[in-house]
């Protein structure tokens, strides 16, 4: 009688136990197939906006001036060398050429109105990072960092997008072995320059002639973050 | 303030939510907060070029233009940081002699008050919105009225004025109208100098002292350091002898300080003896009767032996020393110390005399005085007021805003709507500083030419422009009136002070005098003009040729005078300043009569209570009310934020039964309780709270103008209490008779620290010079340096740069522009009174103060604390995200985006230097004070802790701009901005592995510590200790 009784008033039946562990390991799996998950949704194009192509108010393209035409990245981009920021070509930049030719275009309207209004020409920014990160083109471009190591093969691109993740593990990757990166600095404006099979090699010896910083000082927060 | 106000509801009826449906709401929440959180992606942004891009801009790097700002009337010569022509920082202009590239609070919050959303939009008239050229209109139907009386019925009442363009303008404005008479009127005024230069000269002259040059200096009552129009650079001299360097001589001057209430000057000195206001007169003469050898009447034994002492060392010290005379003090205090001065053979050596900066020198009070005496008569009928807000900040019993009722046609062109305009028919909105051109004189004359950073935000109208509305050429731009006026300053300024000439209206005047005669000032000029270049193209001045506000209407050059003018014109923006404009040192002789007139034997202690009047520290006469910088800034000494209180000693609250409590809110800071007083003085009362300050004189109570504004701004108004109700012009800077009684109410003080003992733990170190010489290293410790290996972690090796700060105490005076420059610098955010209360201010810089001794005889010691950047950093190990970390160069590095506000850092900082964003105290809306933000700097959001980064952003740009030259970084090219502004060079930071750095050097002087370095936390900042030069007469007791 006792015993029975026992039984029937135990709150735990003896499959609880089963019914744990699948609740462990679902546990379990959920956690790991989550992290993996968001992992996988962190690194995704549509977070990054890797591959991306925004509208632009005028299809511009770089394979046809950069490409084609072999305009030098500075001649628009002009503050590379010097400042934080490439720069955006004003409206004049465009007109130097296109007051010239495709004078009528209808894909230049905008560009023709700019210049006669006063009003500028709002473009969408393809390569955004985060406020909260200060990164600065002059001293990449200094240190031998090619235009294409981040911005990819830009001279055959139709229209631009991100060609690179822009994630800090992805800035982080060259900051931690810049040798693997950096470039003659006569090269940073080549968009054709391929890295030599000896790169770590010359990478080793350029990191020292243009010394570039260790990696523990390269990964300091306040490199990027201020 | 507002955003977060509106951000939760204040309270929550009881029966609205029962335990169920809080859960619910609560999961839901979550799930929401969860969701809302997968908007990961960055939102898509715009890149919006120039059209056509000015020519020496480049995109993202900021350029440096070379200004003036004025306060009370003298000029203090600026550098301002502009971002894309958008100014966002102000620094001291090297080149400037008030300034030598310091600056201080006033100049550093001034970009505030130009993007300050409060302030005056539209022309006004009788309260409506309406056009300028209305106003136009109105003013030349009124005019027309007044030509027929030669303007019998017109009045102009300015502030003090030093700009020669403006004086110029008003003087011949006074030609057109000759029955025109000309106010000026400033609540702290210098009428008592004016009037004791007459005294002893017969004139009114400007005294320049040289603090560099001066051994023994005595100050009667005079915050040469606060309220002298040469304050930042009298500070920088005067530092220069409080210096003492291992091998070097160990000269140092000596500050005697006679004072009523505490000041940054009083609490520099090395003897400091509190008296009444109205004792120092007395003082005076006994003072001189000793050094004329004159029988005195007897004084307390403890004056007169400061006196015999101070009598002995400035007599040894003929040539090499200083007398100066406080503000408030009366004229024949002045010129008794003119008169000690000559005595001592100080004049030509380290006091100088030269004509008044001012442009019309005259008592403010005695001509502020006949104009309300016309206005009751009816004899006003047009009244312009340029700037001022005589409303609230004139004499009491002058009823100026009564008078002011009595005037038919009135205009007002001010900053803010403030008091005067809501009384005015016309209220015209003014520009700021850094939105117009102008011009305006330093303490020792030389001239600043004013340019503009940005065009007029608000459509606001210049006093230049405002005053040409009063002549036939009404629509000429201020660049036009000031640059026209300098093609011949000389010929202009001999014509505005002539009175035989025709009057013609300011444009042709000028012109015509343009034609053929080239000025000795501008050739001299022009020689010194390529050493100048030099220098200056170190420091990126640009000048502002291309993009600034009204340069349309620019000249073209004519002629070879066009050329050369506009060369010196260039030159004079380029360097800030124009040179040769200094005045010329006078040879005057003081009036002998003072120095042998006997001391008044009646001169007794009274007994009655004496109240003071001293321009705020922070806000100054009420014109910064509005400005949150200066308002949450900690005065120096009481470190009290958003309120004046009734300063008083510890003797007279016991007197009165007062009590001062320290409420628990934020340990020894944040709220303090304070007894509210009844004050009566001359019939007028009010009330306001008491607060306990060492050191004030007995018997004697301090209350700082310019608080209790009504029509200040959304952030000064209902701040404090209105002092001006009690200051009548028979006291305008003391009086006795005061009667002061306890309320019994209470009232809440935000107070950064209410607490000045160090508690036993030897914060700041002290020693007198006599035992410097004797033991160097008496700041040393043995428990200060701890074996390296004592640490949880393995060593680092320092290789590169190591950053480190030298803060010397010795010179540190506690003028808080540190404070304010970190605040503009790092995009600080303003809390507010109510969370000051709560000890969350969220300055990265406090000063703070510690006295030695009691009572009288305090020795006050100001510490500036920043983060320590300790090596071995307590808050870096609890940090669970790893958000605060160390860097390979020393720094303990804040990364924002990390932080999930744990707070345990802040909780495990010795130093307690961490600030924490309780709320979104950034105001991220208002379109307007976004401009101001330094776009180097993130801009913190809540949850998110902070604190002082050695401005690494500085360090970064400067590093980058080396190695992209491919050059070293030199010793002094990172100047954090604590440092820049400091005008006794106090702070200097640089790299300490850098055998030759200046830093470095600071670091291995045997009176450097650490600050509670026996934590082993070992401290980046260190400091040296304090050192001061007492007197040995007065010490032996």
């Amino acid at each position: 009688m006792k015993k029975q009784n026992l039984n029937e008033h135990r709150f735990f039946k003896p499959s609880a136990n089963e019914i744990t562990r699948l609740f462990i390991f679902i546990f379990l799996v959920v956690l790991v197939g989550g992290s993996w998950a968001a992992t996988k949704i962190f690194e995704s194009p549509y977070i990054t906006r890797q591959n991306i192509v925004e509208q632009q108010p005028i299809p511009f393209s770089h394979k046809h001036h950069v490409g084609e035409e072999g305009i030098d990245c500075r001649y628009c981009h002009t503050s590379v060398e010097k400042s934080a920021y490439a720069g955006m070509p004003p409206t004049q930049t465009c007109i130097n050429c296109h007051s010239q030719i495709y004078t009528t275009s209808p894909m230049l309207d905008p560009v023709r109105a700019s210049f006669k209004s006063g009003e500028p020409i709002h473009w969408t920014r393809v390569h955004n990072l985060q406020n909260f990160v200060y990164f600065n083109h002059s001293i990449h471009v200094a240190k031998g960092v090619g235009c294409a190591s981040c911005h990819g093969q830009i001279d055959q691109m139709d229209l631009t997008y991100q060609a690179a993740p822009l994630t800090m593990e992805w800035c982080l990757s060259c900051h931690r072995e810049p040798q693997m990166q950096v470039r003659p600095r006569e090269e940073v404006f080549n968009m054709e320059y391929q890295k030599p099979e000896n790169q770590a090699q010359l990478g080793a010896e350029l990191v020292k002639k243009y010394q570039i910083k260790d990696a523990q000082t390269l990964t300091n927060c306040s490199t990027c973050h201020r | 303030m507002k955003t977060r106000n509106d951000e939760y509801l204040k309270t929550l009826p009881e029966s609205l939510l029962n335990r169920r449906d809080f859960l619910r709401l609560m999961g839901a929440s979550i799930a929401l907060a969860g969701l809302s959180s997968c908007n990961l992606r960055q939102p898509v942004e715009q890149i919006i070029p120039y059209v056509s891009q000015p020519e020496n801009l480049t995109p993202a790097v900021p350029l440096f233009y070379a200004t003036a700002m004025t306060h009370g009337g003298y000029a203090l010569g600026l550098l301002v940081e502009s971002h894309e022509f958008r100014p966002t920082k102000v620094e001291g202009n090297p080149l400037h002699p008030a300034s030598l590239g310091a600056s201080d609070v006033f100049a550093q919050a001034s970009v505030l008050s130009l993007y300050d959303p409060d302030r005056s939009k539209d022309v006004l008239q009788n309260g409506r919105i309406t056009t300028y050229e209305d106003f136009l209109v109105d003013l030349r139907q009124n005019l027309a009225k007044q030509k027929s009386k030669n303007g019998a019925g017109l009045r102009i009442l300015t502030e003090n004025i030093t700009s020669p363009t403006l004086a110029f303008q008003i003087n011949n404005l006074l030609k057109d109208f000759p029955n025109t008479v000309w106010h000026q009127y400033e609540p702290v005024n210098r009428d008592n100098e004016r009037e004791g230069s007459i005294l002893a000269f017969g004139e009114p002259l400007e005294t320049i002292y040289k603090f560099d040059q001066a051994d023994v200096i005595l100050s009667l009552d005079a915050d040469f350091f606060l309220e002298s129009p040469g304050r930042v650079r009298y500070a920088r001299d005067f530092s220069k002898k409080r210096r003492v360097r291992k091998g070097e001589s160990t000269q140092m001057n000596r500050l005697y300080s006679v004072e009523c209430s505490p000041t940054i000057t009083g609490s520099f000195a090395d003897h400091r003896l509190a008296l009444k206001a109205s004792e120092i007169e007395n003082f005076t003469r006994n003072l001189v009767g000793v050094l004329s050898n004159n029988s005195n009447s007897p004084l307390d034994a403890k004056t007169q032996k400061f006196i015999n002492a101070l009598a002995k060392d400035l007599t040894e010290n003929q040539g090499k020393s200083i007398v100066t005379a406080g503000t408030n003090q009366p004229p024949s205090v002045h010129a008794a110390a003119h008169a000690l001065n000559e005595q001592l053979g100080n004049v030509g050596k380290t006091v100088f005399y030269t004509e008044a900066v001012q442009a019309n020198s005259v008592n403010n009070l005695e001509s502020l005085r006949p104009l309300v005496a016309d206005m009751n008569g009816g004899k006003v009928e047009m009244l312009a007021i340029v700037g001022g807000n005589p409303v609230y900040n004139s004499p009491s019993d002058f009823q100026f805003a009564e008078s002011l009722n009595k005037v038919a046609w009135k205009t007002h062109l001010s900053l803010y709507e403030d008091e005067t305009s809501a009384r005015c028919n016309w209220h015209i909105p003014s520009t700021h500083e850094l939105e117009t051109w102008s011009d305006a004189r330093a303490f020792d004359g030389t001239v600043s030419i004013i340019q503009p950073l940005i065009a007029p935000l608000y459509n606001g109208k210049s006093a230049h422009e405002f005053l040409a509305a009063f002549t036939d050429n009404y629509s000429v731009s201020s660049y036009e009136i000031v640059q026209n006026f300098w093609k011949n300053p000389s010929g202009n300024q001999s014509n505005a002070s002539g009175k035989n000439q025709n009057s013609e209206n300011t444009n042709s005047n000028v012109n015509q005098q343009n034609g053929g005669n080239p000025n000795s000032a501008n050739s001299n000029v022009n020689s010194q003009s390529s050493e100048n270049q030099n220098t200056n193209s170190a420091q990126n001045i640009q000048t502002n040729t291309n993009q600034a506000a009204n340069n349309s209407n620019q000249m073209p050059p004519k002629g070879g005078t066009q050329n050369a003018f506009e060369q010196n014109w260039q030159q004079f923006l380029r360097n800030g300043i124009v040179a040769n404009t200094a005045f010329q040192p006078k040879q005057v002789t003081a009036k002998a009569d003072f120095t042998n007139q006997r001391p008044k034997t009646e001169d007794q202690r009274p007994n009655s209570i004496e109240i003071n009047f001293r321009p705020d520290p922070s806000i100054y006469d009420g014109r910064y009310s509005n400005n949150g910088w200066l308002q949450e800034l900690p005065k120096p000494l009481t470190k009290l934020t958003w309120d004046n209180a009734v300063l008083m000693n510890a003797n007279l609250a016991k007197k009165l039964d007062l009590n001062q409590e320290v409420a628990g809110t934020g340990g020894s800071h944040g709220q303090t309780i304070a007894d509210v007083v009844e004050l009566k003085f001359n019939g007028e009362t009010l009330k306001a709270p008491a607060f306990i300050i060492e050191g004030h004189a007995d018997d004697a109570v301090t209350i700082y103008l310019g608080y209790g504004r009504t029509n200040a701004g959304e952030v000064g108004n209902g701040a404090g209490f209105n002092a001006y109700a009690l200051r009548n012009s028979g006291a305008m800077w003391f009086g006795e008779n005061l009667e002061i009684a306890k309320t019994g109410e209470t009232f809440s003080l935000a107070c950064t620290q209410a607490h000045h003992s160090m508690e036993g733990r030897e914060i700041v170190r002290h020693a007198k010079l006599s035992e410097y010489e004797k033991n160097p290293k008496f700041a040393k410790r043995e428990a200060d340096d701890p074996a390296k290996q004592i640490s949880l972690y393995p060593g680092w090796e320092y290789n590169g740069h190591a950053w480190g700060i030298s803060i010397d105490t010795s010179i540190c005076n506690g003028c808080n522009a540190c404070v304010a420059a970190c605040q503009a610098e790092n995009n600080i955010p303003v809390v507010g009174k109510e969370e000051v209360l709560r000890a969350r201010e969220m300055h990265w810089i406090r000063v703070d103060t510690y006295y030695e001794n009691d009572g009288e005889d305090i020795q006050t010691l100001h510490q500036p604390v920043i983060c320590q950047h300790c090596e071995n950093a307590p808050c870096e190990y609890v940090c669970p995200p790893g958000a605060t970390t160390h860097s390979t160069e020393g720094l303990n590095e804040m990364t924002y985006n990390r932080c999930i506000g744990t707070r345990y850092c802040s909780n495990n900082c010795p130093y307690k230097v961490r600030r924490f964003n309780f709320f979104g105290y950034s105001d991220y809306e208002t379109p307007v004070v976004q401009l101001q933000r330094n776009p180097e700097v993130t801009i913190r959001s809540r949850g998110v802790m902070e604190k002082c980064t050695y401005c690494v952003q500085r360090i970064q740009s400067a590093k980058i701009n080396a190695e992209t030259e491919g050059r070293e970084l030199g010793d002094g090219e990172i100047l954090t901005a604590c440092q820049q502004a400091c005008p006794t060079q106090a702070i200097i930071f640089g790299d300490k592995n850098d055998k030759n750095s200046q830093v470095a050097k600071l670091k291995a002087e045997p009176t450097d510590y650490g600050l509670l370095a026996d934590l082993n936390t070992r401290p980046r900042t260190t400091y040296l200790a304090t050192i001061t030069n007492p007197n040995e007469e007065i010490e032996k007791g």
